[in-house]
């Protein structure tokens, strides 16, 4: 049996490259992976939204987003916070050694029904990782789309992920903005002070052919669903990513749903005209 | 379809020559239970006393732990567990065959469960009619029936000295095929079959009536109810473990030494872990949201997308559970309260 046949049976994947993003107790740190079997690199299709379970053998697996765009390469980047014993495994892989993965799980974000519109991406924390692709996508593609709009921001400068791409994409000449926040005053730091939600109303984004995609802690989403109504969002405009604890990542092992969805089969990524119809999206 | 007659007196005659041809699995006495076990030839092999198993069969084909596979630990190699046995299960009751035409679905949706459907294409049922329906038993309310042939290969009737049993599958065909020289060809039992099964169904006392359980409960997903009916629920896992329709599992790594393997175990959506996030955020942080959760998962969310109930009314969540929560109970409120 391959693991064609098999959805259970993980790829192997060499790991290229690593880096923190943050450090601390729950360090963020980012792997670029390629899969060794020539055949597996070459068919692995994903799409901007889209997760993988990957892990270490004799640990276990983690379902975590793919946070590069398949625009950037055959190569797969994850962004993982050191957490529990799988994220602790997975945070001892250098260079050269090798963690499972299978996938890719989940749907995608629309990017196709998304072209000619103005894509606005509100990220909090890790929450990154996921709207991550979506920008790398759309930079990419950028003459498909009318505009590219980033806010990103965490509680300290230690939390921010992806800096220097952030830094990077206010030069970037195919983002219109790119505004970057974080909640306590620190000494050097030039942007925003403040949570995101707020820093949303700051920037003040026309809803008009807009689409925002917001991602972060459930407060954050909260405050930001609530802001981007006050902005005179659609629900139909607004769409996020929900994680919950998985297994199996394709709707056998119970325990990922919300109400009647299974994050891992009709998510991640949802729209929030769908998403208020069930209360335990949001618990 | 063929339609036998199994002489109590050639009993154990037909229970070798069925061992014979596959895996045999058989309700065994555990202390005060029943549960299935794989025949071993020195059991008491008779159903006589036999009224349900507390364990439902489904653990044949879904075993309470199952090796995924095993690797080294260093290694990137992979390997599968040994090749599934052909197996036949005697002795199951017909809700537990309809609970695994339920459970079925579910591993084939979208993708196909390999390990699951290996297990479930190589297991043919012998269902043993009900003659005495037990006390918490409502099959009748969800579409079944003491004698139900769903999900089944084989119906078996006790008809007093004898069996009457008809293949309902081609696969059961076969089984009797296997076992024929302890079968004689029937001869009008049928209808004495039919007659029992009749019987069988006035005898069941417990009832729901399921019309608009499923609208209810998306509309009364905040009532107070909840917290009333999970009030003295302990988070055991019973009534989940021992339900015919539940399937939900955990995968874990199990290592020895350098021998490791991925296995998979029976989870409970009744435990606190089962969705426990690593951040310590919990999504079904209460008894309350599971018991929700349950009751919703049967009559709501698989209604949603299998056009079905994920239960079968064999009332084992009923009589296990420590605190005798009752899901009839739970059901008629909702249908009156909610």
């Amino acid at each position: 049996m391959s693991n064609k046949e098999n959805p259970y049976i993980p790829h192997m994947a060499k790991v290229e490259d690593t880096w923190y993003e943050t450090h601390g107790e729950r360090a963020i740190k980012t792997f670029r992976v390629v899969f060794e079997d020539e055949e597996v690199k070459e068919s692995w299709e994903h799409l901007p939204g889209q997760c993988a379970m990957i892990g270490v053998l004799g640990v276990g697996e983690s379902m975590i987003s793919i946070s590069s765009s398949p625009t950037e390469g055959k190569f797969l980047r994850f962004s993982v916070m050191r957490m529990g014993k799988v994220t602790q495994a997975l945070h001892q892989l250098e260079p050269g050694d090798s963690m499972t993965v299978r996938g890719p799980y989940g749907n995608n974000f629309p990017l196709e029904e998304w072209k000619g519109k103005k894509i606005l991406t509100i990220g909090g924390g890790i929450g990154q990782a996921p709207l991550r692709p979506i920008v790398e996508y759309v930079r990419a593609n950028i003459n498909d789309y009318q505009d590219l709009t980033v806010i990103y921001g965490a509680r300290t400068t230690n939390d921010l992920c992806f800096k220097q791409e952030l830094e990077d994409l206010r030069e970037c000449q195919e983002v219109s903005s790119c505004h970057l926040s974080i909640d306590i005053e620190e000494e050097g730091w030039s942007h925003f002070v403040g949570f995101v939600p707020t820093l949303l109303m700051e920037v003040n984004p026309s809803p008009e052919n807009t689409i925002a995609i917001t991602c972060g802690p459930p407060i954050m989403i909260k405050f930001v669903l609530e802001n981007l109504k006050k902005l005179g969002f659609e629900d139909e405009q607004i769409y996020t990513t929900l994680e919950n604890r998985m297994k199996c990542g394709i709707g056998k092992c119970g325990r990922c749903n919300a109400g009647p969805l299974y994050v891992c089969k009709d998510g991640p990524v949802f729209n929030y005209a769908t998403l208020k119809q069930v209360p335990e999206a949001f618990a | 379809m063929s339609e036998k007659v199994l002489q109590k007196a050639n009993w154990s005659s037909f229970v070798q020559a069925l061992a014979d041809a596959r895996e045999l699995w058989f309700p065994v006495k555990d202390g005060p239970i029943y549960k299935f076990a794989p025949y071993s030839g020195d059991v008491d092999a008779g159903l006589e006393e036999y009224a349900y198993s507390s364990v439902p069969p489904k653990a044949v084909v879904l075993p309470q732990t199952e090796t995924m596979f095993l690797y080294q630990v260093g290694d990137k190699e992979t390997s599968l567990p040994e090749e599934k046995k052909e197996k036949v299960v005697l002795g199951a009751r017909p809700c537990d065959a309809r609970a695994m035409d339920i459970v079925d679905r579910v591993f084939q949706w979208d993708e196909d469960d390999p390990y699951y459907l290996e297990n479930r294409n190589k297991t043919a049922v012998i269902g043993l009619a009900c003659n005495e329906p037990f006390v918490n038993c409502f099959c009748t309310s969800l579409d079944g029936s003491p004698g139900s042939t769903q999900g089944l290969d084989v119906l078996m009737v006790d008809l007093g000295d004898k069996y009457y049993l008809r293949s309902v599958t081609d696969k059961g065909s076969r089984i009797l095929g296997d076992a024929e020289s302890a079968l004689e060809d029937a001869s009008g039992e049928g209808s004495q079959a039919e007659e029992i099964i009749k019987e069988a169904e006035g005898k069941i006392k417990r009832s729901i009536d399921t019309e608009g359980i499923r609208e209810k409960l998306e509309e009364g997903w905040e009532a107070p109810l909840w917290d009333e009916v999970s009030r003295a629920c302990l988070g055991c896992g019973a009534c989940t473990f021992l339900c015919p329709t539940c399937h939900c599992f955990d995968i874990q790594d199990e290592v020895e030494g350098f021998d490791g393997r991925r296995c998979r175990m029976w989870d409970s959506c009744m435990f606190g872990e089962y969705t426990l996030h690593t951040s310590g955020h919990n999504p079904r942080p209460s008894r309350k949201e599971r018991t929700r959760n349950r009751i919703s998962h049967k009559y709501r969310y698989y209604v949603e997308k299998f056009d079905k109930i994920a239960c079968v009314g064999c009332g084992r969540c009923i009589t296990s559970c420590p605190v005798n929560i009752d899901i009839l109970d739970i059901l008629s409120r909702v249908k009156e309260e909610l």
